[in-house]
């Protein structure tokens, strides 16, 4: 076994969590004018993070349902908040997501030059503050890493973006920090109605039989919506697309890649768990949301003429698959959310790389103006095209057993949700082929006959994400079985489908 | 009350001893030393308050009376190194700045210790008359040290103005406590609590003494409607003193509040939930939504200070006639207001290193690409900002989360829900500055401290941007410009004088800049040598060997601001604390508790 390297006592939970904040410290005192230094101890700290994910991937215990790995440290002891750390199911696909998406995100940022110290150290300190969230049980502490993973955002998107940079900057900003208020509250609302003097998930999940239905109807669209802003979920989204296009490559694979699956887990976590009751009441509606979002996102990314618009409002869409996975309340809707969650960050993570790539050459990403790239950069047309096959959803790929499963859940409780979802997901194949068909394949224009392939470095990088896809869709069992063990007391206690 | 005066013990006020002769060493040397040497009493200032704190911390533990008017517990001893520490804080940053735009910089330091020692007596003070002599003890050093800027106008207005609203406040604050002392019959706070607590029905000649004793207190923490003095007195003061104003005196302020309302007035204090809530409504709203509006840094502070005063006020409606949530509630005000401390000094450090470097400019479009020329002091006024507005990893998360904790045990969820969305709203304002600070690099902005570069900016203008239009072709440029952030004429303006810097002068850490111009033409025609793979003239490069940068636009060098020791001695205190707090609080909360036990006890 590989946790048998370092031990079971091991403090794996906090390592991962705090290497990428040490990375970003080191990188603070390295001097400006060693970027290599920079490059390389970010790449060190992201590996780390990523190999230990790998190892709770393989040392977790599916068949021992419930939370592992655990640590717990005194931080506030007044106000009860003693923060223990623990994954379970849902939590370990996503720490070894964020690890892959940190891992391939600092390796192709290696070309940033432009200020190179100041950009790896506050993506560092964006993704210790991910992996802070998935990894930890208290409440107080994961809306403490969910703010830090915010923040960073702001001065990685304005410094270093594109398009209106400045302008989706500051909306994805003031927009996150707005549905926050709204974590503030069912915080501290819970704080106080349990009585618990602490801030402990299991302890809340324990007591809520105790809490009054009307509480609990109040406060989960407050916790939905507070975390379901952060997950892109209609009508709160429209900060996604415009923030995907204006953040430079890395930030926008972190974006989109994981940090809209941080707003779903917290719907997982906070929502379904913890106010079961206010969840019964309120699905139908959140359904609707997800539902409006498939496939109006579809339908907004088949007029988009910007390359990384499209795959924003794809996000979007691909987003509200998981939020009505969410909200079916049923087994196999909320393990196929997770495992949708898991596929699509990869999946998004390598379009943004591949994007990142060209974008950076020709300065430009309007889909009509390229022509027959195919010729001249056979890699890069190579690793589009197969991101544009898992994003539709193909057999083989990662993307079709997960939205399998959402849709058989979806089939249990409101077939005409299924049915509108399938019917998205022809959309979907429509825009993506047409894309690929569009830009990459036909009569080469001369305009790009000088660009080159794919750089070592995003090469690298692409094909860990594209085997990663294609992996786990031909053998997805180890990632549903645990999964679904821990989706399982999750739905009895919301009184789901099973 | 009584009390034999041959039998008083000196030893309770050691500190304050300390701190009066360490006024008039100030004052003395000031008088000896000449002009050179003056920053010498600064430091000499900073040694005798660290004295003072270590003779205060040693006094951590006891409970006595001093002459029936000073009260010295762990809750006086606490906001005692507070002010303390504040004080240094303020000396260390002020330094350079006092002797580069202020006269007579010796006085100066005498002021600010002077107002110290007033605080330190407000925070102790027991009886009503004493707390009055001291709030005016600090207010007499905030006036002259508002107008020090003697040629200034700005400062003299603020001055002018401050010393008018701060006198008639004083004068309501002196009626209200007169008007108290004819309905209980003291001005000693325990008798005060006494006599309140067998009221049946309050008097309404005890009511009117509290409205005015509001007013006059309130003028002191800027609470609206009390707060009209701030942004002009803030804007027109010498910065080291506005720091000094909205930090250290709005603190020593809150102190006397906090004494006077549950020493005194706890048993009434149900009664007024309401309307302090009302008042914290109004204080957070209105510094917030104001603040948004404002083009001078100085000012915006003003303001953010004033909605920060809310937050406190939040705490204030949070005391109950439950105990445990009214303790609860004072340590988070005492939290916040340490937090608060360090926080707005490190962000008025970082704006008097700017001044300093600027030659006095405050508004915040003049800030535009400091964080490159100065990115110690840019962290700090970050840090400072995004602490101000409650970020985690910061101390102001911290401290308001233990602050709304307490207000929503106390059942006020509706007042916390109102605090968090001007918690976010604030964010926006302080975000514009560190955009500025930070994604902004404007067109000549080196011209602040340029006399050689000026010359030579206009001549070098025009080949930049003859490089780029040719390496990329003008629809490419457009887009490059465009996605860059800046005209390609700016770009140029700004690569200009860089450029001319290591033709010219000897500034050092340049190699960058003729290596950029030069890199545009190099690494395009590069990689168009890649792209061609099989190009019969040029031998393709192995894939270990390409420069995979060379896409992007390479960083520029920008001669950097030096900063004064002493500034950046206090910015790195500062952060140090905000992080500290924001990171680890716990042992800072122990503190608290012993000093809110002392503030209920009976004494």
């Amino acid at each position: 076994m590989l946790t048998d390297i370092l031990g079971p006592s091991f403090p794996y939970l906090s390592t991962i969590t705090l290497s990428p904040f040490v990375g970003a410290i080191l990188i603070m005192f390295t001097p400006r004018r060693s970027p290599w230094v920079i490059r390389w101890i970010a790449a060190l700290s992201s590996t780390v993070s990523l190999l230990l994910s790998v190892v709770l991937m393989a040392g977790y215990d599916w068949q021992r349902a419930g939370f592992q790995f655990r640590e717990r440290y005194a931080w506030i002891p007044e106000l009860g908040i003693n923060v223990g750390l623990g994954v379970d199911g849902i939590s370990v696909p996503m720490v070894l997501l964020t690890g892959l998406v940190i891992f391939t995100g600092s390796i192709v940022s290696w070309k940033i030059s432009d200020r190179p110290k100041e950009y790896f150290a506050l993506l560092l300190v964006l993704v210790a503050g991910v992996f802070g969230v998935f990894v930890t049980l208290d409440l107080f502490a994961m809306f403490f890493a969910y703010e830090i993973a915010v923040l960073p955002m702001y001065l990685l998107i304005a410094i270093w973006g594109s398009t209106r940079k400045d302008y989706a900057a500051m909306k994805l900003t003031m927009m996150l920090v707005a549905g926050s208020i709204f974590i503030w509250i069912v915080m501290l609302g819970l704080y106080v109605q349990t009585g618990a003097r602490t801030f402990d998930i299991e302890e809340f999940a324990r007591l809520q039989a105790d809490l009054p239905a009307m509480f609990q109807i109040i406060m989960f669209p407050m916790a939905f919506i507070g975390f379901g802003v952060l997950a892109g979920m209609w009508p709160f989204h429209t900060w996604s697309p415009d923030g995907h296009v204006a953040a430079p490559t890395a930030v926008s694979m972190l974006h989109a890649g994981v940090l809209m699956k941080l707003g779903a887990y917290g719907c997982i976590r906070i929502a379904l768990w913890v106010l079961p009751v206010g969840a019964q009441f309120w699905a139908p509606m959140f359904l609707v949301f997800g539902t409006i979002a498939a496939v109006y996102g579809a339908f907004s990314a088949m007029a988009q003429r910007d390359l990384k618009f499209v795959i924003g409002y794809s996000s979007v869409s691909h987003m509200g698959y998981v939020i009505v996975g969410i909200s079916t309340l049923s087994l196999l809707g909320l393990s196929g959310a997770v495992l949708q969650m898991f596929s699509h960050g990869i999946m998004t993570a390598l379009f943004f790389a591949l994007v990142g790539s060209i974008y950076d050459q020709a300065h430009t990403r309007e889909i009509g103006i390229f022509g027959g790239l195919a010729r001249t950069m056979p890699w890069f047309v190579g690793f589009f095209s197969l991101a544009g096959l898992a994003s539709l959803g193909l057999p083989g790929m990662s993307g079709f057993v997960a939205e399998l499963m959402i849709f058989l859940g979806a089939f249990q409780t409101y077939p005409v949700v299924g049915v509108l979802c399938v019917a998205a997901v022809a959309v979907t194949a429509t825009y993506i082929l047409r894309l690929v068909a569009r830009a990459f394949f036909g009569p080469p224009n001369t305009r790009w006959s000088g660009l080159h392939d794919m750089l070592p470095n995003e090469w690298v990088a692409s094909v860990m994400l594209v085997i990663t896809l294609i992996v786990v869709g031909i053998y997805p069992s180890p990632f549903t079985n645990m999964i679904q063990a821990s989706a399982l007391p999750i739905i009895e206690k919301v009184g789901g489908v099973r | 009350m009584a009390f034999d005066i041959s039998q008083l013990d000196y030893s309770l006020i050691v500190p304050d001893l300390m701190l009066l002769g360490l006024i008039f060493v100030a004052l003395g040397l000031d008088l000896i030393l000449p002009h050179s040497q003056k920053k010498l009493i600064g430091w000499v200032s900073v040694a005798g308050l660290i004295g003072t704190v270590a003779a205060a911390a040693a006094s951590w533990g006891v409970r006595e009376n001093f002459a029936g008017v000073l009260r010295i517990d762990e809750y006086s001893v606490f906001f005692k190194i507070t002010f303390l520490l504040a004080a240094i804080g303020i000396v260390l940053i002020s330094m350079d700045y006092v002797h580069r735009f202020l006269p007579n910089p010796g006085e100066y330091y005498g002021l600010i210790l002077s107002g110290t020692l007033g605080m330190v007596l407000m925070a102790e003070a027991n009886e009503l008359l004493t707390a009055y002599i001291a709030l005016e003890l600090l207010s007499f050093s905030s006036y002259v040290l508002v107008s020090y800027a003697k040629t200034n106008l700005k400062s003299n207005e603020a001055g002018l103005k401050y010393i008018i609203l701060g006198g008639f406040s004083s004068a309501l604050l002196l009626y209200g406590i007169s008007l108290l002392y004819g309905t209980v019959g003291s001005t000693y706070l325990p008798d005060v609590n006494t006599a309140v607590a067998r009221f049946g029905e309050l008097p309404p000649a005890f009511s009117i003494a509290l409205a005015l004793i509001t007013a006059g207190l309130g003028f002191k923490i800027a609470a609206v409607p009390f707060h009209m003095w701030t942004p002009d007195v803030y804007e027109g003061a010498p910065t080291p003193v506005t720091a000094y104003l909205s930090v250290s005196s709005k603190a020593a302020g809150f102190a006397l509040v906090l004494r006077f309302l549950v020493g005194g007035l706890l048993p009434i204090q149900d009664q007024y939930q309401t309307f302090f809530g009302l008042l914290a409504v109004l204080t957070m709203t209105l510094g917030n939504l104001v603040a948004i509006q404002q083009r001078n840094l100085k000012r915006l502070l003003a303001y953010s200070s004033i909605s920060q005063a809310g937050y406190v006020l939040v705490g204030i409606a949070s005391l109950t006639s439950n105990q445990e949530i009214a303790e609860m509630a004072t340590r988070g005000m005492m939290l916040h207001l340490l937090g608060y401390v360090f926080t707005n000094l490190a962000s008025f450090g970082a704006l008097i290193a700017f001044q300093n470097a600027s030659g006095g400019r405050e508004l915040i479009t003049d800030m535009g690409g400091f964080a490159r020329r100065a990115p110690f002091a840019a962290l700090a006024m970050m840090a400072g900002l995004f602490s101000l507005a409650g970020m985690p990893l910061f101390a102001g998360f911290v401290t308001k989360f233990y602050l709304f904790s307490a207000a929503t045990r106390a059942g006020l969820l509706w007042l916390v829900a109102i605090a968090v969305i001007n918690s976010t709203i604030s964010l926006y304002y302080y975000l514009l500055v560190v955009y500025e600070m930070y994604v902004r690099t404007p067109p000549g902005f080196e011209a602040a401290d340029t006399r050689a570069h000026a010359r030579t900016m206009t001549t070098a203008a025009a080949s930049p941007v003859a490089v780029m239009e040719g390496a990329y072709g003008t629809t490419a440029g457009t887009v490059m410009e465009a996605s860059y952030g800046g005209s390609a004429a700016a770009m140029a303006l700004a690569l200009a004088p860089a450029a001319t810097l290591s033709a010219g002068n000897g500034h050092a850490g340049n190699g960058h800049t003729t290596g950029h111009n030069a890199a545009h033409v190099d690494t395009h025609g590069s990689a168009h040598g890649d792209g061609h793979g099989g190009d019969p003239e040029r031998p393709s490069i192995p894939w270990w060997k390409r420069d995979i940068t060379a896409d992007m636009p390479k960083e520029q060098s920008f001669p950097p601001h030096r900063i004064d020791r002493s500034l950046t001695l206090g910015l790195i205190l500062f952060m140090a604390g905000v992080f500290f707090i924001g990171t680890y609080p716990a042992p800072v909360i122990d503190i608290l508790q012993a000093a809110s036990d002392a503030l209920f006890a009976r004494s």
